[in-house]
């Protein structure tokens, strides 16, 4: 429960308010799991749940930071060398087993892409096995692309299909919702979408709307993950702060399936 | 024997082109053979303004080949891409009711071709023949609201930090 030190061992800034922070892993830590999550801890400023966006190679990790908040905002504006507190790994991550005979969709929108890089770096090195593996990125304008670089080059062999909800006209790519392109390749596979499996994240409107049009286009529900972000504290399961009905996302989540966030996610908050 | 209402070779071949189009293709031969009669090929060049924002809606496009956007002048923030649309789909629905005029502008983004479809002509045949107009408006309807799905979506802003 008590934090470990562990330093800055690269910092790479992805958008304005963006930077991934690379850090060595202590030995205290073992590897995490794709969709897993770590608290940070800016000591004298707070701690938060970052997703993992990069594990390995070796003992080397990378967390994707947007500076919304106190907290993350102190996150962002590390040095190389700095030292930050680190817990984790917590939760539960992508289940990637039993997608011989599927089509892997892969769905992001926003910074949802963070929690899903390590699975898409697997993909693009052919280390899923999956009948195929299709990804698609979604982003509010061109210059919020998160990995704009990684979906231009080294994930070129996935063919991802980007959008954008407004663009001028230099962007190259779709624009409107991620889920208009999906829909589309839904559209191609629908003879086939028995088969079809989907990783899902994004805010979770999107994660929503995704996975009910998913649903609608034939795919098992319990095909479906999707990432879930509550307020994650203790990271153990004790505090209850993330409890989402019978969950406690921190251990349950945050990845689960559309079977069971769906029923969860329909109740309103009140 | 001459069948003066028989449709055209011209026609014949605009109706086979609109029964590959996924949103018109599964209408009944007699009414694709209806709408090509209103009907005839076109072929835009990158970065040409298709449609117009404030001009009469009499027309509409099926776009074949090439990609097209759709845009708002959004003043000082230059011109804004609020949808691209592909081959197969439909531009322009500002045609379907009153007052008939274009909402917003159209540009290609590549060269390209569309079959464009005479607005007026469209709607005097939809008017003699009610089976034509359900046919064309509940397909349209399907189109208009996937595009207020999208757009809803695309107002709620759901990648700003915080929302």
């Amino acid at each position: 429960m008590t934090p470990v030190t562990a330093i800055v061992d690269a910092v790479r800034r992805d958008l304005t308010d963006t930077v991934t922070l690379a850090l060595a892993l202590p030995d205290e830590l073992p590897i995490p799991e794709p969709g897993q999550f770590a608290m940070l801890w800016m000591p004298g400023v707070g701690e938060i749940p970052i997703s993992y966006s990069g594990i390995g190679p070796g003992p080397r990790v990378e967390h994707t930071v947007r500076a919304v908040g106190q907290t993350s905002a102190a996150l962002a504006a590390v040095g190389l060398g700095d030292v930050i507190g680190v817990r984790g790994p917590f939760g539960r991550g992508w289940q990637l087993d039993g997608l011989e005979h599927r089509d892997l969709l892969i769905v992001a929108g926003g910074l949802g892409l963070a929690p899903l890089r390590p699975v898409v770096e697997l993909a693009a090195a052919g280390g899923i096995v999956a009948r195929s593996v299709r990804l698609f990125v979604g982003a509010r304008e061109p210059a919020g692309m998160l990995y704009a670089d990684d979906l231009d080059r080294r994930w070129a062999s996935l063919e991802p299909r980007l959008s954008v909800d407004h663009a001028d006209a230099t962007w190259r790519g779709a624009v409107g919702p991620v889920s208009v392109v999906l829909g589309d390749a839904l559209g191609d596979a629908l003879d086939r979408s028995g088969d079809l499996a989907a990783l899902v994240c994004g805010p979770e409107i999107l994660m929503s709307v995704i996975s009910r049009q998913l649903v609608g286009a034939g795919v098992a529900p319990e095909r479906i993950q999707v990432s879930l972000e509550r307020n994650m504290q203790c990271g153990v399961g004790h505090c209850g702060h993330c409890q989402l009905g019978p969950l406690f996302t921190c251990v349950d989540a945050p990845v689960v399936g559309w079977d069971v966030a769906g029923p969860l996610l329909a109740v309103r908050e009140r | 024997m001459n069948d003066r209402n028989a449709p055209t070779a011209e026609v014949r071949g605009l109706a086979d082109e609109l029964a590959t189009n996924s949103l018109l293709g599964d209408l009944r031969r007699e009414f694709l053979d209806l709408l090509a009669g209103c009907s005839r090929n076109i072929a835009f060049t990158a970065d040409e303004r298709i449609m117009s924002a404030g001009q009469p809606a009499d027309r509409f496009w099926l776009i074949r080949h090439g990609r097209v956007d759709i845009e708002i002048d959004g003043g000082p923030r230059g011109t804004i891409v609020i949808d691209r649309l592909d081959p197969g789909e439909l531009l322009g629905v500002s045609w379907i009711a009153e007052p008939y005029l274009t909402e917003f502008d159209a540009t290609a983004v590549e060269r390209g071709s569309a079959i464009v479809v005479d607005a007026a002509c469209l709607r005097a045949k939809c008017n003699q023949d009610h089976e034509l107009g359900h046919e064309l408006y509940r397909r349209f309807a399907i189109r208009l609201r996937d595009r207020l799905h999208a757009t809803r979506l695309q107002l709620l802003d759901i990648y700003r930090p915080g929302a």
